[in-house]
């Protein structure tokens, strides 16, 4: 007897998962969740907390915020972070000060744990949200953040 | 209406005028061969298409959609993939065997779209053993898969072979004592009588309940035989090699990979023309338009097409021992009471009849 | 082996084949040599070695803060129970007082993340007895949790959001909003779940009396987690060593008896149940307070040894420090919970057909980073 019970629970069930996977079937034109991404570029944001890249905001007088006290070279896990700096005469205050040459980013080695952007003490880093970074030619891919020609703004230290 | 299918005759009389009999009879054999053989080439680009189309459907994504307009070149650009690729083999591979395999399953693929009542005219080959002739073709599509499997010189795709083997020649009894079923009903095999019968009102309406348990253990059983999913435990790509076409690459796999297809259409549309009354409407509606009989019988035909990709998209796979288990234990005896019980209603006359 | 015919010299012997290390089935790369006689398996041995990458030896260089980023490339699928056992581990070892508000996000965002992980296995699970489909309805529901962790914390696998000392940033103001409708949502897809897989034939027959471990052999393998559980042996961590918020939460401890890949398959699908009460009782208060308490720039452990156990979604994981008192550990090790549960499998599947290895090594949720480091 328990053959009979047996395939009569048998097809309620395959029947049953059966419903299950022709609902999606029938909401199909609403219900797909694929983005279809290269052409959706221009509605696609990402969220503000969104690890893509290590960038150095500058404002509109070139100056960005870096003081070259390498703290972030000090926490970065693998050596992602290269700061070339020199002692420079200071022109406000005619003491010599740190200064920042080149931070050199290289973001083949990169990690993206945000320990550098965590404890940098003047947030001269932030996180860009841009992920598409492929390039043909690896070279490219370590960067130098800040602009040619920029300096640190007055008044940052304090 | 009758002007489509009156080309036809005129073309058969056209060429009878201009050439003696004997040439102008293999000519249009030619010709039908021909016509076939694109019907078939189109019939499993499209099918291949919309396998990805309905299971990306069943999985929450779009299926493809890019290559021409909704994806419609999709197969075309995979066809020519696959022409363009390598025919690699192994070194102390059987080569005549090897080479020999998937025109085996091609071939018997073909022999059987022969005899299928497309419309009243458009069927090529009407034997009078119709049901009889289908099966026995089937079984010859069995033997492709062993010598592929054996000419490979590769213990996977042999036992993959030998598995798939077992496979389809147990579930073929199944398939035919459940036509068998049907077959009590209309007194012929040929199949363009069945269709007559199934005039007044389809075959699965006919024979009530022993009709729809035949049509079911039908449906399970002709699954099986292709090796579809839930029964592709041969060909499962999270167990061992990929079956016994793992040595096969460029145009012979998908001769392999389109006679599955294939395959797919055809146990549709053998259930078409026995359960379901090929080219016939329901309740007659446009029996005055003949040519719409083509489209009936496609319609029909890709419903259960589509419910063979429903199968595939929604169970898990069985395991071979559990395979074997249900068509010996549970799909035969239930078959073997099924006729009986068929028989008794044909003879006691309590067949629904419009 | 024996002759199996008299006069003829035909003999049979097993023989050895690799289920190699790129193979849809083994969840990442493991070698698994099989000795199989036909189709029933004699032995399993697992090759491991191919991911590893010295991820103890690199903590031996790095400071406490960047250990912790190491530990998310671990059980990838758990980063942030992994990053909070790290945490716990030093922050217990300083005697630092962490705020509320801390433990509370921290026991939350654990939660999410075993959610995330057993969404992830139902759908590998699914896909490796054949039923292709759910594996993308289990990422449809893992990509409302990615959201979640991408909005708060910056990324959507390795996360590195808890630091020794609390969290790297306050949570968002979405988050609880967002949680909650996560939360909603999700109740009414396990029982879908259920309907799909569960309960259907096909799958009670593939998983059945299938991959049996007894529960004098999980504790003598040292098999934790939801394996252990469905064998009978009660070993949840979030219940007798409790840490963060846990000891404030009331739940239930998900046991089986049977110890086959049904019981373990089940285990999992209650431990989800149960994951979404303890969010659903912590989401509505979150203390308000510090998200940090300030540690010196180098963090230096007095001298000593320090374990900390967690419970991640594969079992239990154990953090042990040996610190002479210098900015680096002496040595970390982990006890992964993946490697017990490895070394119970050829126990389990000797006997079996291969289809039943397939399904039992999905039910022991392997990621084999977790065992290779």
């Amino acid at each position: 007897m328990s053959y009979f019970s047996d395939i009569y629970k048998g097809i309620k069930t395959l029947l049953t998962g059966m419903s299950v996977t022709g609902k999606y079937f029938l909401n199909s034109r609403k219900g797909a969740i694929t983005q279809q991404y290269p052409d959706n570029r221009a509605t696609l944001k990402m969220f503000d907390r969104f690890r893509g890249e290590v960038i150095m905001p500058h404002d509109e007088n070139n100056e960005h915020a870096c003081t070259g006290c390498q703290k972030c070279e000090i926490a970065c896990p693998n050596g992602t972070i290269e700061i070339i700096w020199d002692r420079g005469i200071d022109e406000d205050t005619g003491k010599k000060k740190k200064k920042i040459d080149q931070f050199v980013y290289h973001l083949s080695m990169c990690t993206m744990c945000a320990l550098c952007i965590d404890v940098c003490p003047t947030d001269a880093i932030i996180w860009g949200q841009n992920f598409e970074n492929s390039v043909y030619d690896r070279t490219k891919l370590t960067r130098v953040l800040n602009e040619p020609g920029s300096k640190v703004r007055a008044g940052i230290e304090d | 209406m009758n002007k489509s299918l009156s080309i036809l005759t005129n073309i058969h009389d056209w060429l009878f005028s201009i050439m003696p009999e004997g040439v102008a009879s293999i000519v249009e054999m030619v010709l039908i061969g021909v016509a076939y053989l694109g019907f078939f080439a189109i019939a499993g680009l499209f099918l291949v298409l919309l396998e990805r189309r309905v299971a990306a459907w069943f999985q929450l994504r779009i299926g493809p959609n890019r290559v021409g307009y909704l994806g419609l070149l999709q197969t075309m650009a995979d066809a020519l993939k696959l022409v363009s690729k390598e025919l690699t083999g192994t070194i102390k591979a059987d080569k005549f065997l090897y080479n020999l395999a998937p025109y085996f399953v091609i071939v018997s693929s073909l022999m059987a779209l022969a005899v299928f009542p497309f419309t009243k005219e458009i069927q090529a080959f009407d034997i009078n053993i119709g049901v009889f002739f289908l099966i026995a073709i089937s079984s010859i599509g069995v033997i492709g898969i062993l010598i592929g499997g054996w000419a490979s010189n590769n213990k996977f795709a042999l036992i993959g072979a030998m598995r798939s083997g077992v496979q389809t020649i147990s579930y073929e009894l199944s398939i035919g004592l459940s036509l068998l079923t049907m077959i009590l009903i209309t007194g012929s095999l040929q199949l363009s009588e069945i269709v007559e019968v199934q005039k007044s009102g389809w075959l699965i309406v006919q024979g009530h309940v022993p009709a729809i348990i035949a049509f079911m253990i039908y449906m399970i059983a002709g699954t099986a035989e292709t090796n579809r999913a839930p029964f592709d435990m041969v060909e499962a790509e999270s167990e061992l090699g990929a079956g016994f076409h793992t040595e096969y690459s460029g145009m012979k796999f998908a001769y392999f990979f389109l006679a599955e297809f294939i395959n797919m259409f055809i146990i549709a549309a053998i259930a078409t023309t026995i359960f379901f009354g090929a080219w016939l409407s329901p309740f007659g509606i446009t029996e005055s338009i003949p040519w719409l009989g083509v489209f009936w019988f496609m319609g029909k035909a890709l419903i259960l097409v589509f419910l063979m990709m429903w199968f595939r998209w929604t169970f898990p796979r069985l395991r071979v021992d559990q395979l074997l288990t249900l068509e010996w234990k549970y799909l035969l005896p239930i078959n073997l009471v099924n006729i009986l019980i068929m028989a008794l209603i044909v003879w006691l006359n309590l067949t629904i009849k419009f | 082996m024996q002759p199996t015919i008299a006069n003829t010299n035909f003999k049979t012997e097993p023989y050895q084949i690799n289920m190699g290390p790129q193979h849809p089935a083994t969840h990442g790369v493991l070698n698994l040599l099989l000795t199989i006689d036909g189709e029933i398996i004699k032995k399993v041995e697992p090759d491991l070695g191919y991911i590893h990458r010295s991820i103890e030896k690199m903590c031996e260089r790095d400071s406490y803060q960047q250990i912790v980023h190491l530990t998310d490339r671990m059980d990838y699928l758990s980063s942030n129970i992994n990053n909070e056992a790290v945490c716990l581990a030093v922050e217990n070892a300083l005697q630092l007082e962490i705020p509320e508000r801390v433990k509370v996000i921290r026991t939350i965002i654990g939660e999410l993340t075993r959610i995330s992980s057993h969404c992830l296995w139902w759908g590998v699970m699914g896909m490796d007895v054949g039923a292709l489909t759910t594996y993308f309805y289990g990422f449809r529901d893992r990509e409302m949790l990615n959201d979640i962790f991408e909005e708060t914390c910056g990324a959507r696998l390795t996360m590195n959001y808890n630091v020794p000392g609390g969290l790297m940033l306050d949570i968002h103001p979405n988050f609880v909003k967002r949680v909650k409708k996560f939360v909603a949502h999700f109740k009414t897809k396990i029982p879908e779940y259920d309907r799909l897989l569960t309960d259907n034939v096909i799958f009670q027959k593939r998983t059945k009396g299938v991959g049996i471990l007894s529960k004098e052999d999980a504790i003598s393998f040292g098999v934790t987690g939801p394996v252990g559980r469905a064998s009978g042996y009660s070993c949840d961590v979030r219940k007798y060593h409790p840490y963060s918020a846990l000891d404030k939460v009331t739940f239930k401890e998900c046991l089986k008896t049977e110890g086959d890949t049904f019981a373990r398959y089940q285990v999992r699908i209650m431990e989800l149940w149960e994951s979404l009460s303890i969010v659903e009782q912590l989401i509505d208060n979150i203390p308000e307070g510090e998200h940090r308490v300030a540690t010196n720039a180098v963090i230096k452990l007095p001298k000593g040894e320090y374990y900390q156990k967690v419970e991640t979604a594969r079992g239990e994981l154990g953090v042990y420090i040996i610190s002479t008192g210098t900015k680096n550990p002496y040595r970390l090790k982990f006890r992964s919970p993946g490697f017990s549960n490895l070394s119970a499998l050829n126990h389990m599947a000797v006997g079996g057909k291969i289809g039943d290895l397939v399904a039992t090594m999905a039910t022991l949720d392997l990621v084999i980073p977790d065992i290779d480091r």
